[in-house]
């Protein structure tokens, strides 16, 4: 077998075929061994159905990969609206000479996510095009998973008074994967938090009874997660700064590149919206957990400023926190 | 700690208004997200002086950089700042005088045209842009690609002035023969001396910038209490050292005895760093430098000195010289620099002007004061 993909692998024939057999070993399941055109499911409920595409690079950094990134992330938004989730479909887009190796590395980290969690990818694609045409792999991925008839998140449920908790250290994916860059001749030992949520999650919303909303933290960080939370609403967030967990060295990274790190993003944190008299319960919950050793209470619901997301500063001053405009580009002096 | 200086300015504060202002992009982004502004006594205000060297770029420096880039076989480093820096306005054929009354001769352009570009949208039409993190990555660049042309656009204060000319040397020493620099570079103590001359601006005191500081000592702030009677302290970026550093200029300014005085103690010597100023001294030599919203300050720009012209990328490449744009009229970045108004006063903030579509680089940089108003206040 050829140590490389080549066009020949997308074509639909026996070179597809022989690639797609290889992808069953780890992911393999009684519904995708059918490989049908389609996955034939059986769902009776309120369905959440989610989608997403993944071009991260480097494809390998520091606590994942490509794969488990796009199983994890998947199913994270699953997670956020208070779904259980079930299946999930993959499909590649895949480089010219891309390396056989490291697409076997990367289906078995994807498999390996889903086992874990609990969740069948039970369809999937694969297309090979052009070198130069695909930055080595994408991957594109939706989900569906049920909601339990009692849950009913939204931003609409926040009320003032209610209280926001994250689940542990924010900002380590994009320090990680800037340091797999290799842009810059500093090291650190940060590792990406991507990881399915499903579990802690399940936690406590079977716990808790006043679970308002839930929001994954990706692209734009906290920051910007927060302040489209907030946005139009009648209520505001207050943030307190020195109650944001941040791991030291990704605060160093930020420094030394004159970013903020609550504009990070993350892949396995999710801000929780509770009661206030479940706060200290919805901690303690979350803090038991693997995922969700940092924990902390990180703000509260407050009339004024409407619609805004605010933090106090460590000197008692306030500063607007914004959803963030572009990229992230380092100060120079 | 924060509570007890803020206790001491409060005591000190009086009906009389204090303008202090800080010329440092670290120390305005610093102030912004600690919120300090809205701590302190009322009668003291805190302007942003011209401390971004990104924003006191010329449109006529930007638009040499985009000519460059657009020639073949050209590689352009630069900082990641500098990328959306948008320059537009006339370009124009005839040579503009200077404040000074200078003549510059300009070569190369045929007949006015609108430009209205960044490196950005250059790099978006195919010019090779590259963002680096030091001049040293340029050098790498450049050994790496013996068939290509790098030009690494040298935009900084003092601060950058050293790693620049230590790039320089490097690139005399091994030989480099397709490295050159185009230097914006400026020194920020005459410029700050010209600002306490302008009619619009009022500066009881300064808050003197700390990485500057670390290379060149407190020896060049001088003139600002022995010639202008006015305090001038070095301070450092945490906002306690901001706050500390506005309760001593309050003090010198109840005790009426100015002077220069260190805040930054951890980090700055009186002496400053004379390995680093040698560096700069051996490379390069003070000239006039264009400064938008001041105009031409003499002594303020570092260019190359006659033994280094060979990596002069305004030489070799036959750039037009001189300042040949006509500001953009709408744009009011040279007033918010020096502090003669607010963003807020600016009537294209937040409409015309935002982040996505900044007009000026106060808007784009990071550390623009246009953009630290638009992120932190609410």
């Amino acid at each position: 077998m050829a140590d490389k993909i080549t066009l020949g692998h997308g074509s639909g024939g026996k070179l597809s075929a022989e690639l797609i057999r290889e992808f069953l070993k780890p992911l393999g399941n009684p519904i995708l061994n059918r490989l049908e055109d389609s996955a034939v499911l059986s769902l009776c409920g309120k369905m959440a159905f989610t989608t997403d595409s993944f071009v991260v690079h480097p494809l390998f950094f520091p606590g994942g990969d490509i794969g488990s990134l796009s199983v994890s992330g998947t199913i994270n938004d699953l997670v956020s609206v208070g779904a259980v989730p079930l299946y999930l479909s993959l499909a590649l887009i895949i480089e010219e000479d891309f390396s056989r190796a490291d697409l076997k590395k990367i289906i078995a980290s994807a498999a390996r996510t889903a086992a874990q969690a609990g969740v069948k990818v039970v369809t999937g694609d694969t297309k090979v095009v052009d070198r130069g045409r695909a930055h080595g792999l994408f991957i594109t991925t939706s989900g569906c998973g049920l909601i339990p008839d009692d849950i009913a998140l939204g931003r609409s449920k926040i009320k003032v008074g209610d209280v926001a908790l994250v689940n542990g250290p924010v900002g380590d994916h994009a320090a990680a994967v800037m340091l797999a860059r290799n842009e810059f001749s500093f090291s650190g030992k940060i590792r990406s938090d991507a990881a399915p949520l499903n579990d802690l999650v399940n936690r406590f919303l079977s716990q808790l009874k006043t679970v308002r909303f839930i929001r994954d933290i990706t692209r734009g960080g906290l920051a910007t997660i927060l302040s489209e939370v907030s946005d139009e609403m009648n209520w505001g967030i207050e943030l307190n700064e020195t109650a944001i967990p941040l791991r030291r060295e990704v605060i160093g990274i930020a420094e030394i590149l004159g970013l903020d790190p609550l504009y990070f993003a993350c892949e396995g944190k999710v801000v929780v919206f509770v009661a206030k008299e479940e706060a200290r319960k919805a901690l303690r919950l979350m803090q038991e957990h693997p995922l969700g050793k940092g924990a902390a209470i990180i703000g509260k619901v407050v009339a004024e400023p409407a619609g805004l997301t605010i933090l106090r500063t460590r000197i008692s001053g306030t500063r607007l926190l914004e959803p963030f405009s572009g990229d992230q580009l380092p100060r120079i002096c | 700690m924060v509570k007890k200086i803020l206790a001491e300015l409060q005591a000190l504060a009086d009906q009389k208004p204090v303008s202090i202002m800080e010329v440092c992009g670290t120390h305005t982004v610093a102030v912004y997200r600690s919120g300090i502004a809205g701590l302190l006594p009322k009668n003291l205000h805190l302007i942003s002086g011209p401390g971004c060297p990104v924003c006191v770029t010329s449109e006529s420096d930007l638009y040499r950089f985009f000519v460059l880039s657009r020639k073949k076989g050209v590689i352009i480093t630069t900082f990641g700042d500098l990328l959306r820096v948008p320059a537009g306005g006339q370009v124009t054929p005839s040579p503009s005088p200077l404040p000074q009354g200078e003549r510059v001769k300009v070569r190369g352009i045929k007949k006015e045209i609108p430009i209205q570009s960044s490196l950005e949208k250059e790099r978006a039409k195919g010019a090779d842009v590259r963002i680096v993190y030091s001049p040293m990555d340029a050098l790498a660049i450049a050994e790496e690609n013996p068939g290509k042309d790098v030009v690494f656009l040298g935009i900084g204060f003092e601060t950058t002035a050293p790693a620049i000319a230590g790039a320089v040397l490097e690139a005399k020493r091994s030989g480099l023969t397709n490295f050159f620099l185009l230097s914006a570079l400026k020194t920020i103590p005459a410029a700050m001396e010209a600002l306490l001359n302008f009619p619009k601006v009022r500066i009881d005191g300064y808050l003197c910038p700390g990485h500057v500081s670390v290379i060149i000592g407190s020896r060049p702030y001088r003139f600002i209490s022995e010639d202008y009677h006015r305090p001038a302290v070095i301070t450092g970026f945490q906002p306690e050292d901001i706050l500390e550093g506005l309760l001593l200029i309050l003090k010198q300014i109840k005790s009426g005895k100015p002077k220069v005085e260190i805040q930054y103690r951890a980090a700055v010597h009186p002496k400053g760093n004379e390995v680093a100023q040698n560096l700069i001294r051996r490379v390069f030599t003070a000239g006039p430098a264009s400064w938008r919203g001041l105009g031409v300050i003499p002594k303020t720009g570092l260019k190359l000195k006659a033994e280094f012209q060979r990596f002069d990328g305004q030489k070799q490449f036959k750039l037009p010289e001189g300042e040949i744009i006509k500001p953009n009229p709408a744009c009011r970045c040279g007033e918010v620099i020096t502090g003669a108004i607010t963003p807020e006063n600016c009537r294209q903030f937040r409409r015309k002007c935002t982040p996505e579509k900044p007009l000026g680089p106060c808007m784009v940089s990071v550390e623009g004061t246009c953009a630290a108003h638009y992120k932190y206040n609410a």
